[in-house]
């Protein structure tokens, strides 16, 4: 992913699905998809475009934990602190991964290489716990996480080097 | 001739190294001059055995499981590729107990067909009742659904056919042309995963269940509100609905007839509360997850203000059955005022967690012996939360209860979407009742005050019982606020929060006293 001018991209995006019916949430994820986050910038745009208040969309991006207005690091983790995964020891999984990388949720680690935030289920409550990783617009969810299966896991995602593509 | 061979290609299976399965197989394969063709088939929802793998013999197709890619080499040497013995080996897959006693009638494809395939749909069953559905009337087919006796999936069991019949209703009174069909796929609760396993394994069936929701409102327009946590799901769904354009079922005129129906994924963006109707349906308008005073109904001012049909996935995914086998068939299972199937979904601290369709009527204690099988961690079982995080904990004492919507209310519980999480003897449910309260203070959407406000108190609370801070008092004032979250907040997200918080409190109240060093099994004993 080269980085795309932010100007340019956001408002591709808009154009794209400005007509769309409820267009606000699709926005947002399509220029989330495109930057990694929503820059201050894209927000009087979309306001304008869609005929909303600067404070409406913000209070939109504001509401929804999925929205970031800042970069996010280059692998989020994210840990599932709902009940099935608690029932599996999750809440231990947690403390071992706050420790493993020297951070709390909603953190990023140094030279912004990994975040760390809780989710509340992915669906995979049979397996648990579970842990979502996201590097570079690429996704895959890992079952039956304990401490010693984290530690791999990071080992695993340190050695990679950064792309760049 | 190539043999074929399945893995899955849901997010449980992936989670536990599908693909890499997958990639092993190839390649033993392709260094043994072997042909073979795999198929990313659904889950069979057996989740403990995952990645189940299948291979299609003359004597059906036989499962192993749970394999890692480093099994390939050893089950080539058993002979896989004709259903060879192997530790491995679970036999026919249709006859393994926990599969074959099961009622599979929205789940009858989960696993069996390659989800992206039309003709695999087409060849079991699939589209029949769509076909029947448009040679029908509006009336006659919500007269179908209301024989089936069909009640919403989703948690609140309203009746479906009630739901379609006002929004056909609304035409006539006002004239409106745009109706909404809106699928809650917003699957938040903890513990459950069965609508991510349909979408994931048999996308059409609910693509075929709005269809005909459309027909029967005179709808044309729909949408699928998913989570953004199902990343694999909305890759399945997104890839099924553009098959299902370019082969006509969706668009103008669907298969050639005057009716039409457009389709439209659309993402949530990680907030819970849009799992409740009405705070969706601001989300999908673009504004905030804020739920709306009822009434009026969504059926009567639903989405963008017009009469809207929102139902949760298994809601309509049970739709295309009803349809094609009529509706006295589908009310021929269950009991009571319970009619049909429901996917139950053993999770949490569970031996064999997985995803079990039965009809209404057997016991929780059935449910957790016979399919799940006691503990994961081989402790003693001791509480289960039904109906995800806004369910009680039910104690063993309530094992007993049968599984229908009016058992489960007389107990003071709810069944809700069908998530059954068990947790062991080393649970500390002071700190699950906790937890309660503080997952609806994170999730609330703020516009109520006894959900909003009322659960950080609850937290609060909680943490002085817990710190045996005046506990008698706090006790009292933990009661009075469950009695406030209940009565007076707006949606069912402060008003069942208080459900986990009180059994806890009610079955489980020693957790909640000062001896709280002593391990669980221990205090149990004592």
């Amino acid at each position: 992913m080269s980085d795309p001018n932010p100007s340019t991209a956001i408002e591709q995006v808009i154009d794209r699905l400005r007509h769309t019916p409820g267009a606000l949430l699709p926005i947002l994820h399509g220029i989330q998809q495109q930057l990694g986050y929503i820059p201050d910038q894209a927000v009087p745009e979309i306001a304008a475009a869609l005929r909303r208040s600067r404070a409406e969309v913000h209070g939109v991006i504001s509401f929804y934990s999925d929205f970031r207005r800042s970069p996010a690091a280059r692998q989020r983790l994210q840990i599932c602190c709902a009940e099935a995964c608690q029932a599996r020891g999750s809440r231990q999984l947690e403390r071992h991964a706050k420790r493993a990388l020297g951070i709390d949720y909603g953190q990023i680690s140094a030279h912004g290489e990994f975040s760390l935030e809780p989710v509340y289920c992915l669906g995979n409550c049979a397996c648990g716990p579970s842990l979502r990783i996201d590097s570079g617009g690429q996704w895959r969810i890992v079952g039956r996480v304990d401490s010693a299966r984290f530690d791999q896991l990071l080992d695993e995602l340190s050695a990679v080097p950064v792309e760049v593509k | 001739m190539a043999i074929a061979i399945y893995i899955p290609c849901d997010t449980t299976a992936l989670a536990l190294g599908a693909d890499q399965v997958a990639l092993a197989l190839a390649a033993a394969a392709a260094a043994r001059g072997e042909e073979v063709e795999i198929i990313r088939n659904g889950s069979r929802g057996l989740c403990w055995l995952e990645p189940l793998l299948e291979v299609a013999t003359d004597a059906g197709r036989i499962a192993y499981g749970p394999v890692g890619p480093g099994d390939i080499d050893a089950l080539f040497e058993a002979g896989l590729l004709r259903g060879g013995d192997h530790p491995l080996c679970l036999g026919a897959v249709e006859k393994i107990p926990y599969l074959a006693r099961q009622q599979r009638l929205t789940f009858a494809r989960a696993g069996v067909i390659d989800p992206l395939s039309l003709a695999d749909y087409l060849a079991h069953g699939g589209f029949q009742g769509l076909d029947k559905a448009l040679a029908m009337r509006p009336q006659q087919i919500i007269d179908e659904v209301k024989a089936s006796g069909l009640r919403g999936r989703g948690g609140a069991a309203f009746p479906t056919a009630i739901k379609w019949q006002t929004v056909l209703d609304a035409a006539a009174d006002s004239g409106q042309a745009a109706k909404y069909i809106v699928c809650n796929a917003d699957e938040g609760d903890s513990g459950t995963f069965a609508d991510r396993l349909l979408m994931e394994a048999d996308p059409f069936s609910l693509i075929e269940g709005m269809i005909i929701a459309g027909l029967a409102v005179g709808a044309t327009r729909g949408y699928i509100y998913l989570r953004s946590e199902y990343p694999n799901a909305e890759r399945i769904l997104g890839r099924a609905i553009a098959v299902a354009e370019q082969h006509g079922y969706l668009g103008p005129a669907i298969r050639g007839s005057d009716s039409s129906f457009q389709l439209q994924l659309r993402l949530g963006a990680g907030a819970y509360i849009c799992g409740e109707e009405t705070a969706l349906l601001e989300s999908l308008e673009g504004k905030r997850g804020l739920v709306r005073a009822k009434p009026p109904l969504p059926a009567v001012a639903g989405l963008f203000g017009r009469p809207t049909v929102i139902n949760n996935v298994l809601t309509l995914a049970a739709v295309p059955f009803i349809l094609a086998r009529g509706g006295a068939a589908y009310a021929d299972y269950g009991c009571g005022r319970s009619r049909g199937t429901l996917a139950l979904q053993l999770g949490g601290n569970i031996a064999r967690g997985g995803l079990v369709e039965l009809a209404f009527g057997a016991s929780l204690e059935q449910l957790l012996q016979q399919f799940g099988g006691g503990s994961a961690s081989g402790r003693p079982l001791r509480a289960v939360q039904v109906g995800g995080p806004l369910g009680a904990y039910l104690p063993r004492q309530q094992w007993q209860t049968p599984l229908d919507y009016e058992a489960f209310a007389d107990i003071g519980a709810m069944l809700g979407h069908g998530g059954v999480v068990a947790f062991d003897d080393s649970v500390d449910m002071a700190e699950q009742a906790r937890f309660a309260m503080a997952f609806c203070a994170a999730e609330s959407c703020g516009k109520c005050t006894p959900c909003r406000i009322g659960s950080t108190r609850g937290v609060e609370v909680i943490d002085r019982i817990r710190r045996g801070e005046n506990r008698g008092a706090n006790m009292a004032l933990l009661q009075d606020l469950c009695d406030t979250m209940e009565d007076a907040s707006l949606c069912a997200m402060g008003g069942l929060t208080p459900y986990p918080v009180r059994s806890a409190v009610r079955y489980f109240g020693d957790d909640f006293s000062q001896d709280r060093g002593i391990p669980a099994g221990e205090r149990d004993r004592a």
